[in-house]
């Protein structure tokens, strides 16, 4: 162990900025971080135990235990739950022996749940040893189960055939489906790669920026923040060095279109953060991956050494001097508060994933007290086309507020899931007679959980900046689900396990929430538990990051939108209920004293 | 007008914030001059005979008996104020709470370093004894608790100035002494 883990620090120069690339080295060698792992990576880095320990404890993927030779994480998102995920975790609990969070006691398979893994149009889907399997049913759960057994091999447990488009590419080999239904300027596979630098090596940087104003692109992550304006900010921010960030951390459940950005565009990704790069005068990029996406490492490499070797990356850029530009790809490791830009940036500095205090902002004091841009994926690869279009170009797709096109995740109960790029300026109806519902619609998921949830008095509303902002997850409901139970709950869970904790109001209030749900869920509620559920969650605006700010919109959006759910299980004749229940209070009492209950 | 009707009752407490009731002294002549008390550990009534306007709650609920005796409260008086550490957060008693009822029980009855002679191995389990619940309970979640009196006990001023705000309907003063506790 030691010479491995030695080998690692010294790979990465013993250098404790990159932390998390050490950690996820060690915990794919041995399946877990020991204490004598963290004891000897903090020598070798000369930190305290606890600063490399408390980075270990942040992060899902991370484990201070053996997680098995086969670990096995299912997802437990909604949309999961209802593609079936019920009856595959009681096959793999069947087949293994053993429950959630524990190991088989010959080290063997490890089960674990992890939330939304960015595939909800292809559920229920697991990662095993950072490899997709996706629509899982009872039947695969045991072929797999049986092959591990006899001692096949994590390659040998696919199925036959892989996935669409780059999913088959020789270093991915996944059997994920890109599911691209819909394709507009930014999925349009007919682009010609290293256009758009060759151009800008013919503009200056400031008209680069122009361009990028003038085409009113805007961050496509969720925020909408113009982009061309951060870009300002960070050119005249002063720093010794600048960095530009791609944001593929994507955890929002329900959104999974820059995995497919990431499987089929690569390279236009990569060009839009040479743009950027150029553009402020940085000149290192880095790619922030969430891990859940890992199986992609290989075949990204492969495509950023191709891309050095024809001199779209390296020094003097297309014979441009003086345009350096180089790109690193840095991995989460599980947490998706890593997608609030601050957090990721704390995360690639080998920190706990928490976001920092603004101002200062990230494009003034960043990665490495760097002046640093953070852009989401698809706010990069639209920046490229409109460097190859022109801003009138772009302009001329979408909305006056709202340029340009969006691309959409859509899953849930409808025909034909996966990714549709769309201008903007559709309304919900639109979108939902393009996908083919299924059946009728009781409500939509609008921009993942922490968006809000619609019924169908809003359906005709438009998907823009001005009316109904996206970052572009739509998850369907059919009227057969139960969207308290199904979505709300889920969603409240989902916020529970990803709150960093750092702020006592995110920490403590969606749990309390939950408890006020599940109280009105169980038919214990009263009208007075609706309406502080309203009344403290505008404790949350307090919060730090738009984790906290939003962690009880599932629970807002839905008392607002379908408040007569809550009311029908609210009792109408009491004014006051705590919920305390005697009778389960001393079921555990009784047991163990072999009493009858006689309260 | 008649006087005002209080009654007081310790659950899983340790009688402190009775004590401290008692600790403003000679201001409890006063006290019987401003309120009338029915059932109470002070006067030693131990059934409610009238409805009454404010009960005092020491400790959390523990065991069934508590949440009974607290119910019981809740029905026959107007207003309901948890005092001191345990009514409001469970206290002391409730440090066991990380600790499943069954360890607990084994240890006090089974295993414990102090327990001799329990060749039988018996947890007490006598129809007549109540039920230790799963976890002890702060008050206001078991019934509704109109106010809290924080401190560990409160003081004996705070108790009194209290009663006496409630009683007479003025604003109670909250110095920063009384609401700080580190």
């Amino acid at each position: 162990m030691k010479n491995y883990t030695q080998k690692i620090v010294e790979k990465y120069h013993h250098d404790k900025t990159r932390l998390m690339d050490i950690l996820i080295a060690v915990q794919s060698e041995y399946g877990y971080i020991s204490s004598e792992s963290i004891a000897l990576i903090a020598h070798e880095l000369k930190m305290s135990d606890v600063d490399v320990e408390q980075t270990v404890s942040f992060y899902h993927f991370f484990s201070a235990q053996p997680t098995g030779k086969f670990s096995i994480f299912l997802n437990n998102s909604a949309v999961a739950n209802m593609m079936g995920r019920e009856e595959v975790a009681t096959a793999l609990e069947q087949e293994t022996g053993i429950k959630f969070g524990q190991v088989t006691p010959d080290g063997l398979i490890g089960l674990f749940e992890t939330s939304c893994i960015g595939m909800n149009d292809q559920e229920p889907a697991a990662i095993i040893n950072n490899r997709i399997f996706t629509k899982l049913t009872s039947f695969r759960v045991k072929e797999i189960i049986r092959d591990i057994k006899d001692g096949k091999k994590i390659e040998e447990l696919y199925s036959a055939s892989f996935g669409d488009g780059a999913n088959r590419d020789v270093s991915v080999q996944s059997v994920v489906s890109n599911n691209i239904r819909k394709i507009g300027p930014i999925l349009d596979p007919n682009y010609k790669i290293g256009e758009a630098i060759r151009k800008i090596t013919k503009m200056t940087p400031l008209e680069v920026i122009d361009e990028v104003k003038n085409s009113s692109v805007r961050g496509r992550g969720g925020a909408g923040f113009p982009t061309g304006l951060k870009w300002e900010f960070c050119r005249n921010a002063k720093g010794e060095r600048k960095y530009i960030f791609c944001n593929a951390d994507e955890g929002e459940p329900g959104t999974f279109k820059d995995r497919v950005i990431l499987t089929e565009l690569p390279r236009l990704l990569f060009e839009g953060m040479v743009i950027a790069g150029y553009a402020v005068g940085a000149t290192e990029g880095i790619l922030y991956i969430r891990y859940e996406y890992k199986y992609l490492e290989t075949y990204l490499e492969k495509i950023l050494e191709a891309a050095r070797k024809k001199n779209y990356l390296g020094k003097d850029i297309m014979g441009k001097k003086g345009f350096d530009f180089d790109i690193r790809i840095q991995f989460g490791a599980g947490a998706y508060v890593c997608g609030e830009e601050s957090a990721l940036i704390e995360s690639a500095e080998g920190k706990r994933g928490e976001p920092r205090d603004r101002p200062p902002f990230p494009v003034e004091k960043g990665y490495l007290e760097m002046p640093t841009i953070v852009n989401n994926v698809e706010t990069l690869c639209s920046v490229v086309k409109v460097i190859l279009n022109g801003a009138e170009w772009y302009r001329s797709f979408g909305t006056a507020e709202s340029t340009g096109t969006k691309l959409l995740s859509i899953s849930g109960d409808c025909r034909n899931p996966g990714v549709y790029e769309v201008a903007w300026g559709f309304s919900v109806n639109d979108i939902l007679a393009m996908v083919g519902k299924s059946a009728n619609v009781q409500a939509v998921q609008v921009g993942g959980p922490s968006g809000s949830l619609i019924g169908p008095d809003e359906f005709s509303r438009n998907l823009g900046y001005e009316d109904l902002a996206t970052g572009g997850s739509l998850i369907i409901f059919g009227e057969h689900r139960n969207l308290l139970k199904d979505v709300v709950l889920n969603f409240m869970d989902f916020f529970i396990e990803e709150s960093c904790g750092s702020c006592s109001t995110c920490r403590i209030l969606p749990s309390v929430l939950r408890t006020k749900l599940l109280k009105i869920m169980n038919a214990r509620g009263v009208q007075q538990d609706i309406e502080d559920m309203v009344n403290w969650s505008g404790f949350l605006k307090a919060s730090r990051c738009g984790l906290g700010q939003t962690a009880a919109n599932p629970i807002i959006t839905s008392i607002k939108n379908f408040r007569h759910l809550y009311e029908a299980r609210v009792q109408s004749r009491k004014e006051y209920d705590t919920g305390f229940d005697l009778t389960k209070a001393v079921i555990e009492a009784c047991e163990v004293t072999g009493r009858v209950p006689n309260i | 007008m008649s006087k005002p009707i209080v009654a007081t009752t310790s659950l899983a407490g340790c009688f402190g914030c009775h004590m401290s009731l008692l600790d403003i002294d000679e201001r409890i002549l006063d006290l019987i001059e401003l309120v009338e008390f029915n059932k109470s550990p002070i006067n030693d009534i131990k059934k409610f005979t009238k409805k009454c306007d404010i009960g005092l709650i020491e400790g959390g609920c523990c065991n069934s008996e508590n949440v009974h005796v607290l119910k019981d409260f809740r029905e026959n008086c107007k207003i309901l104020i948890s005092v001191g550490e345990c009514a409001i957060m469970g206290g002391l008693p409730a440090m066991r709470n990380g600790i499943p009822i069954r360890e607990c029980l084994e240890e006090a009855y089974l295993n414990g370093p102090s327990v001799k002679n329990n060749t039988e191995k018996i947890i007490p389990n006598d129809p007549e004894i109540p039920i230790m619940l799963d976890r002890v309970y702060p008050c206001h979640e078991v019934v509704k608790i109109d106010f809290h009196l924080p401190g560990c006990p409160p003081r004996a001023d705070l108790i009194w100035d209290a009663l006496v705000a409630l009683i007479t309907g003025s604003e109670l003063k909250l110095p920063y002494e009384v609401v700080k506790f580190d």
